[in-house]
């Protein structure tokens, strides 16, 4: 057996606050170097803090330690394959960690005046071009701070273009197979989410979308490629049903890693398309955030891009505020940091670098589909690109569920798929192996859940009580959620 | 390609498994009308030396003054980071994780965001808070949004002219699709909250009321005859605060009577970096728990009865409950949080206490400073501050800013775009990072500018 494994030296390490002892500090404070005022002398009474608030009292040695043994506690990209479908877990270089890391970024304040951030300005816009030339957009605003922001920003974008048409309108249209925070981000600009059935094959077609496409539709949202992994194909007849009755596309770019350089979903006739950069744009995923969700628009919908727009004139970038923007989106300019690091992502790769990606994505996710056919059920066969999605039909005889495998996956030393999404899929286990992992360690994962299926059929009970070599064993959830322990009390 | 690792044989054996002759027929499941004939009109590919020398010059067109030279607020503060912080934050294993969903392989995630979640409880003197949201300026439009689902029918949001007014304008974004109804207060000579104002609106229609706390001018006012009004009209109150470091000082919002209390953590260990990515901070009472926005993380036990954490009350997200979640948002921002509480630690309880003390001290100092130069005074003198203060100048702020750049220095935030009536104002902000000699030489500056 090649597979990594899991065995290793982890450490217990208790809550940091349970280790304070009165007095210890691991921070060095300059002198005031002022004449010294003492401020509960000087201030009323009443605005002083009564109870302090109870921070760890520990040396910076044991801060250095607690962070470190913490650290080791997780599984993560840089230690192996990570076939989190949906999520894009790809390689992060490390260029791009150095590039957010220049002073003349990192330091830069939103508040200075423009003449004083030309830089930053610069680098959004042509990141904004960049966004633009790749989904054939027509403008990009790189304000929102997560796809789910990108998707609320679109949808009030959407509400404003209806409105100046004379009606916002009440419904938006949402395949089954979509991801949760399309009918959460449509909720909160008040529409009515009417939820359309995918076909068969697993995808949308246009007669499906007519019959509950009318003149009270804003828009449908739908993901393409799917999160099934598999192209929506009548994309353009949909996009000419919507677009009849008034409406718009708007797409969730969640996978976007499979279609760099090959298709621009703009020539489909997609209205509005948020990126998510910390997939597709490899930004570190960060145990959860930040990201960062720039939306590309056709430009009937640019009088209504979120404020401030940056504009450039000779060599020089402005911000403009126009009357009929939605407004603003955050404070200050997005998620600068992240935008920092897809630029320069985007630089290194190139035009023949970006449909690399993409080529090798799709061709190591069909590997792992072809490789895995019949020992876990394919839940669609129509061909898919960058991802694939399994089940646990073919296990749940031996009485094994889709989470018994997952968690048996971490004692071969591997992150789970997704599973339980696309909820259309009984039992899903959602592979994505993105670009970055060499024929090599596919084979080992593939390996490693061959062996699974043997073990569900030979000791199904050693699976179900999986993981065995973790640091922690299967967590009660249902503890978690009764007992509500939300915070350490003093 | 460095990053990918495919050799030409490894594709071709790929391809031959797979039953395919070429990568094109990969992608055969599409539309031939929409594939792309040409290459991306993108810039070409860069080796890294190149790269970094490029981005170096995008960079320098930054004219980024060193942090003592400025004197820049408004939201993103200037605190030394301690080389710790700068160095641990670069390990993989914060890096390139995702969201916990495996907690078996991420208790190392949860454990941070559990530390997390009790650091914000404590500053903000709350009994629950999130594990954090996009930003300080999103956070208050999650406050709204929450204040509103729990007052139902209610439909008037009071907002302080003194609030961050780019939270303010992020807030009436957000919120356009709702029937509240904004209602703008006004501040007194002093830049408080003008009480008489709150009267019209004491009613059964009052959602909640907005309390910048310190204010956007660095004011730090008491509250609590704000907080009783709105009580007893049955309203909530939300507390947002932009600079958490005075709560090492000034009393918690939570002792003040606050039901929500959300702000920007970004003072706490992050670099201003143009404004983002930061961390929202989200913490109320525990009755309200469940109207939350955003991630939790809670304390169980494992099936060997070892202690660990999960994500907890995710029945409230959008990933379960959809359009009826409480919130669209997704994951938290977990690394700038992890970054927060890692300074946190260091910091700790004195250093927390102190190195706020520390910020008042010599922003008394430079209130005293700059004040004494003939021309310029306090523009509002009597008001207690914290880290920031506004000054009225006897000419245009613009020009005079404009100058002290040629000098440079950063000199601070000039305010009529926002305010009209503040003419000639501008919001200074001093930290630790300016010491007496920087501000000595400031004042000594903005003497000739005024000229």
């Amino acid at each position: 057996m090649s597979t990594p494994g899991t065995t290793g030296l982890v450490l217990e390490e208790g809550l940091s606050f349970a280790q304070s002892v009165k007095g210890r500090i691991g921070y060095s404070l300059p002198p005031s170097g002022v004449p010294e005022t003492d401020p509960t002398a000087k201030l009323p009474k009443t605005l002083l803090r009564q109870t302090d608030a109870t921070l760890p009292e520990i040396s910076e040695v044991d801060t250095v330690r607690h962070f470190v043994r913490l650290s080791q506690q997780n599984y993560c990209k840089d230690v192996g394959l990570f076939p989190l479908g949906s999520c894009t877990m790809k390689y992060n270089p490390r260029i791009t960690e150095e590039v957010s890391k220049i002073a003349g970024f990192a330091n830069a304040h939103p508040m200075a005046m423009p003449e004083a951030t030309q830089g930053s300005l610069q680098l959004i816009y042509e990141l904004q071009q960049y966004l633009a030339e790749i989904s054939g957009m027509d403008f990009v605003t790189c304000w929102p701070a997560a796809g789910s922001h990108g998707e609320l920003t679109g949808m009030l974008m959407v509400r404003a273009y209806q409105t100046s048409k004379g009606n916002p309108r009440k419904k938006v249209i949402i395949p089954d197979s979509a991801h949760g925070t399309n009918p959460a981000s449509a909720a909160i600009c008040q529409y009515e989410v009417v939820t359309i059935p995918s076909n068969k094959e697993g995808i949308l077609t246009a007669p499906a979308v007519a019959e509950v496409m009318d003149e009270e539709v804003a828009a449908l949202m739908v993901t393409n490629p799917n999160t099934l992994g598999i192209f929506e194909e009548n994309i353009q007849e949909i996009c000419d049903v919507v677009h009849k009755k008034g409406g718009l596309v708007y797409c969730d770019g969640a996978n976007l890693n499979a279609l760099l350089g090959i298709v621009k979903l703009g020539d489909a006739g997609v209205d509005l398309l948020h990126f998510n950069l910390h997939k597709t744009f490899s930004t570190p995923h960060g145990g959860g955030g930040p990201g960062a969700g720039p939306v590309g628009i056709k430009k009937k919908l640019e009088p209504f891009l979120p404020n401030p727009v940056i504009v450039k004139e000779n060599n020089d970038y402005k911000l403009e505020n126009r009357p009929q923007s939605i407004g603003r989106m955050k404070a200050y300019f997005g998620n600068f940091g992240m935008l920092v690091r897809a630029y320069t992502y985007i630089r290194e790769f190139g035009p023949e670098g970006l449909r690399k990606i993409s080529e090798m994505a799709v061709l190591n996710a069909n590997y792992i589909r072809k490789a895995l056919m019949g020992t876990y059920h394919l839940a669609y066969s129509k061909s898919s690109l960058h991802e694939s999605v399994f089940s646990d039909k073919l296990q749940k005889d031996h009485g094994i569920k889709t989470l018994d495998i997952a968690k048996r996956l971490m004692d071969f030393g591997y992150h789970p798929p997704t599973i339980y999404f696309p909820l259309i899929v009984h039992g899903s286990l959602m592979i994505e192996p993105t670009e970055s992992e060499p024929k090599d360690s596919l084979d080992q994962f593939i390996e490693a859940m061959k062996l699974i299926a043997k073990e569900c059929e030979e000791k199904p009970d050693f699976v179900k009580a999986a993981p065995h070599n973790t640091f922690r064993g299967r967590l009660d959830e249902v503890k978690a959620a009764k007992e509500l322990k939300l915070r350490w009390n003093p | 390609m460095r990053y990918i690792p495919h050799t030409n044989e490894e594709i071709q054996a790929m391809l031959k498994s797979i039953g395919l002759k070429s990568v094109e027929e990969l992608f055969s499941s599409i539309p031939e009308s929409l594939l792309l004939q040409k290459p991306l009109k993108l810039p070409a590919a860069l080796d890294e030396q190149t790269l970094l020398g490029q981005l170096e010059s995008i960079a320098a067109r930054n004219h980024t003054l060193p942090m003592n030279r400025s004197f820049l607020g408004g939201g993103v503060y200037r605190h030394y980071i301690p080389s710790t912080v700068s160095d641990l934050m670069r390990r993989s294993e914060f890096l390139t994780p995702y969201t916990p969903y495996q907690p078996e392989i991420a208790q190392g995630t949860l454990q941070l965001m559990f530390e997390f979640q009790t650091m914000v409880s404590e500053i903000y003197g709350m009994e629950v808070a999130n594990s954090s949201l996009y930003d300080g300026s999103t956070a208050l439009s999650e406050a709204i949004l929450m204040a509103i689902r729990i007052g139902k029918n209610r439909k008037t949001v009071l907002m302080p002219e003194s609030i961050h007014p780019e939270y303010t304008q992020v807030a009436k974004t957000i919120l356009k699709t709702f029937d509240e109804h904004f209602v703008t207060l006004p501040i007194t000579k002093e830049g408080t909250i003008e009480r008489s104002s709150l009267n019209d609106y004491l009613n059964p229609d009052l959602t909640c009321c907005i309390i910048p706390y310190p204010n956007f001018f660095g004011i730090v006012e008491d509250v609590r005859d704000i907080v009783s009004m709105v009580h007893q009209a049955g309203g909530l109150v939300i507390f947002s605060v932009t600079e958490p470091l005075s709560l090492g000082l000034f009393e918690s919002p939570g002792a003040l009577g606050a039901d929500i209390v959300c702000g920007e953590g970004q003072s706490l260990g992050l670099p201003p970096s143009f404004g983002g990515p930061f961390a929202g901070f989200f913490a109320t009472k525990q009755a309200f728990l469940r109207q939350i926005p955003g991630r939790l993380c809670g304390m169980t036990t494992d099936n060997k009865g070892k202690p660990g954490f999960v994500l907890t009350l995710s029945t409230r997200e959008q990933h379960i409950r959809r359009e009826k979640a409480t919130s669209n948002i997704c994951t938290n921002q977990a690394l700038c949080a992890t970054q927060i509480t890692l300074y946190l630690t260091l910091l700790g309880k004195e250093g927390f206490k102190k190195l706020a003390q520390l910020n008042w001290q010599r922003t008394e100092y430079a209130k005293q400073k700059l004040s004494a130069i003939p021309g310029v005074t306090l523009t509002f003198p009597t008001s207690t501050t914290f880290n920031e203060f506004v000054i009225q100048l006897p000419k245009n702020a613009d020009v005079v800013l404009r100058d002290l750049r040629i000098k440079n220095f950063d000199g601070g935030i000039s305010l009529d775009h926002w305010y009209p009536n503040l003419d000639n104002a501008v919001l200074v902000n001093v930290t630790e990072w300016n010491g007496k000699e920087d501000i000595d030489a400031f004042a000594n500056a903005l003497k000739g500018s005024i000229q």
